[in-house]
């Protein structure tokens, strides 16, 4: 039997819940690639980023709510992806940021 | 043996800067006879590219001229035009093969400034209207800042973190200053230009110092400064010689774009190139980011490994010109009770 559909609904809600969220992928995201933890938000991967400027990704948001165990849709996102390099070239860490991209789309195939 | 005990103690102090103006100051007050050595042809060192100093926007000539004008007036020997090649506790030897002997040394080498240009994707050297802070710093002391044609800029981006925290140029430590001086030098903008636009992108701005963070909410608040949290990550020449820059607003999430009339880069410092053979030479530690290491962070902050020398100033890591002054003081100190003085 459907359920009654009153016309209202209650919205998920929008915090990121760290005592709820399972680190166990970001974990093990994060052994692999420990230099992803330096990450200082600089933003120079999103700005040269080709698929950034034409698409909603943004790679810096991305691999941040991935390190918040938030995975849900992360594949996709990162599918948008090109493998350019150009973030690779800026990133003031010296982040291997498509390593990040492949990485975090291996892990998170199945999210 | 009577003649060995009247006999006055000397001290080598290497750099005639801020540091080693005022170690040898206090050094001749502990009645020690310093000998500055420094290779530039005046006292003065980085203090003498300074316009006015932040916070209080005070005349670094006021600061600049009343050490050397006590150097002067305490009689304080000066070896000018003298580069230092070799450290020993009791001695330096020079370039010219010249030997200065004494009872201890004081290092106090400071810094030097990273190169702009190795950031090639900024384009300085290469475009028109890209400067580094410290050629703003020149153009206000020459009462003199305007674009390369020569007219007035309308729209200024200074850009935080050039040659600090950067990977890339082998630059990881912070330099500490820089966002201070962005602060400072967009508020000389905003006073020359009142109808201009300054910009400033940062990643994280560091007010470190008694009255910085009142100076970053006055260039908010009164001066319109606007801040966006993001790094420069190119900028290019536009047909009219204005400069394109490009960042992601990392507080939106979106990539962000325009075009400048002048583009600053508030280059950090970093350790001198010949601190590597200076610390080979005598035994010395260099800390990562290539500064020589004190003994300690607490109790031996002017204090080598090697007895007999010390540091001060900006030899040891980035500072302002008030820590610089209070290290020096406190390194003239740590030599005074080891001489006995």
């Amino acid at each position: 039997m459907a359920a009654i559909n009153f016309g209202y609904t209650i919205s998920r809600p929008r915090a990121i819940d760290l005592d709820r969220n399972n680190l166990r992928k970001s974990d093990e995201i994060l052994r692999e690639m420990p230099e992803l933890q330096t990450c200082i938000g600089c933003g120079s991967c999103t700005a040269v980023c080709t698929a950034g400027n034409l698409t909603e990704f943004n790679f810096r948001k991305v691999h941040t709510l991935v390190r918040r165990g938030e995975y849900q849709g992360a594949y996709e996102e990162m599918n948008k992806c090109m493998l350019c390099g150009k973030c690779r070239l800026v990133c003031p860490r010296g982040i291997n940021t498509r390593g990040v991209v492949l990485l975090i789309k291996r892990k998170l195939g199945d999210f | 043996m009577k003649m060995e005990k009247m006999k006055k103690k000397r001290v080598i102090v290497i750099g005639g800067g801020a540091a080693g103006m005022q170690t040898a100051l206090r050094l001749a007050r502990r009645g020690i006879e310093p000998v500055i050595v420094e290779k530039e042809a005046e006292l003065g060192g980085k203090l003498r590219g300074w316009y006015v100093l932040f916070p209080t926007f005070t005349p670094a000539s006021e600061v600049l001229n009343e050490l050397r004008r006590r150097v002067h007036e305490c009689g304080i020997e000066t070896v000018l035009s003298a580069q230092v090649t070799g450290i020993a506790p009791r001695s330096v030897e020079l370039a010219d093969g010249r030997r200065i002997d004494g009872d201890a040394v004081v290092v106090a080498t400071g810094f030097s400034l990273f190169d702009a240009s190795v950031k090639e994707e900024y384009g300085y050297g290469i475009y028109d209207n890209v400067y580094t802070s410290v050629d703003i710093e020149r153009m206000l002391g020459e009462g003199r800042v305007a674009k390369a044609d020569g007219s007035r800029p309308k729209r200024i981006a200074f850009l935080h973190c050039v040659g600090s925290r950067d990977e890339k140029v082998c630059q990881q430590h912070c330099s500490r200053v820089c966002c201070i001086t962005g602060v400072k030098q967009a508020m000389e903008m905003k006073r020359l230009f009142p109808d201009a636009d300054v910009f400033n992108f940062y990643m994280d701005i560091r007010m470190f110092g008694p009255g910085y963070e009142e100076m970053y909410r006055e260039a908010q608040q009164q001066y319109n400064v606007h801040f966006v949290r993001g790094r420069i990550s190119e900028a290019s020449p536009m047909l009219d010689g204005r400069i394109q820059i490009k960042a992601e607003d990392t507080l939106t999430g979106r990539p962000l774009r325009m075009s400048v009339d002048m583009l600053v880069l508030l280059v950090g410092m970093r350790a001198n190139d010949d601190n590597a053979a200076l610390a080979a030479g005598a035994g010395l530690r260099q800390s990562p980011s290539g500064f020589l290491a004190a003994r300690d962070h607490f109790l031996g902050s002017v204090r080598s490994e090697v007895e007999g020398i010390y540091y001060a100033g900006t030899v040891t890591a980035p500072k302002n010109i008030g820590e610089t002054l209070n290290e020096a003081a406190a390194a003239a100190d740590a030599v005074a009770e080891a001489l006995g003085a």
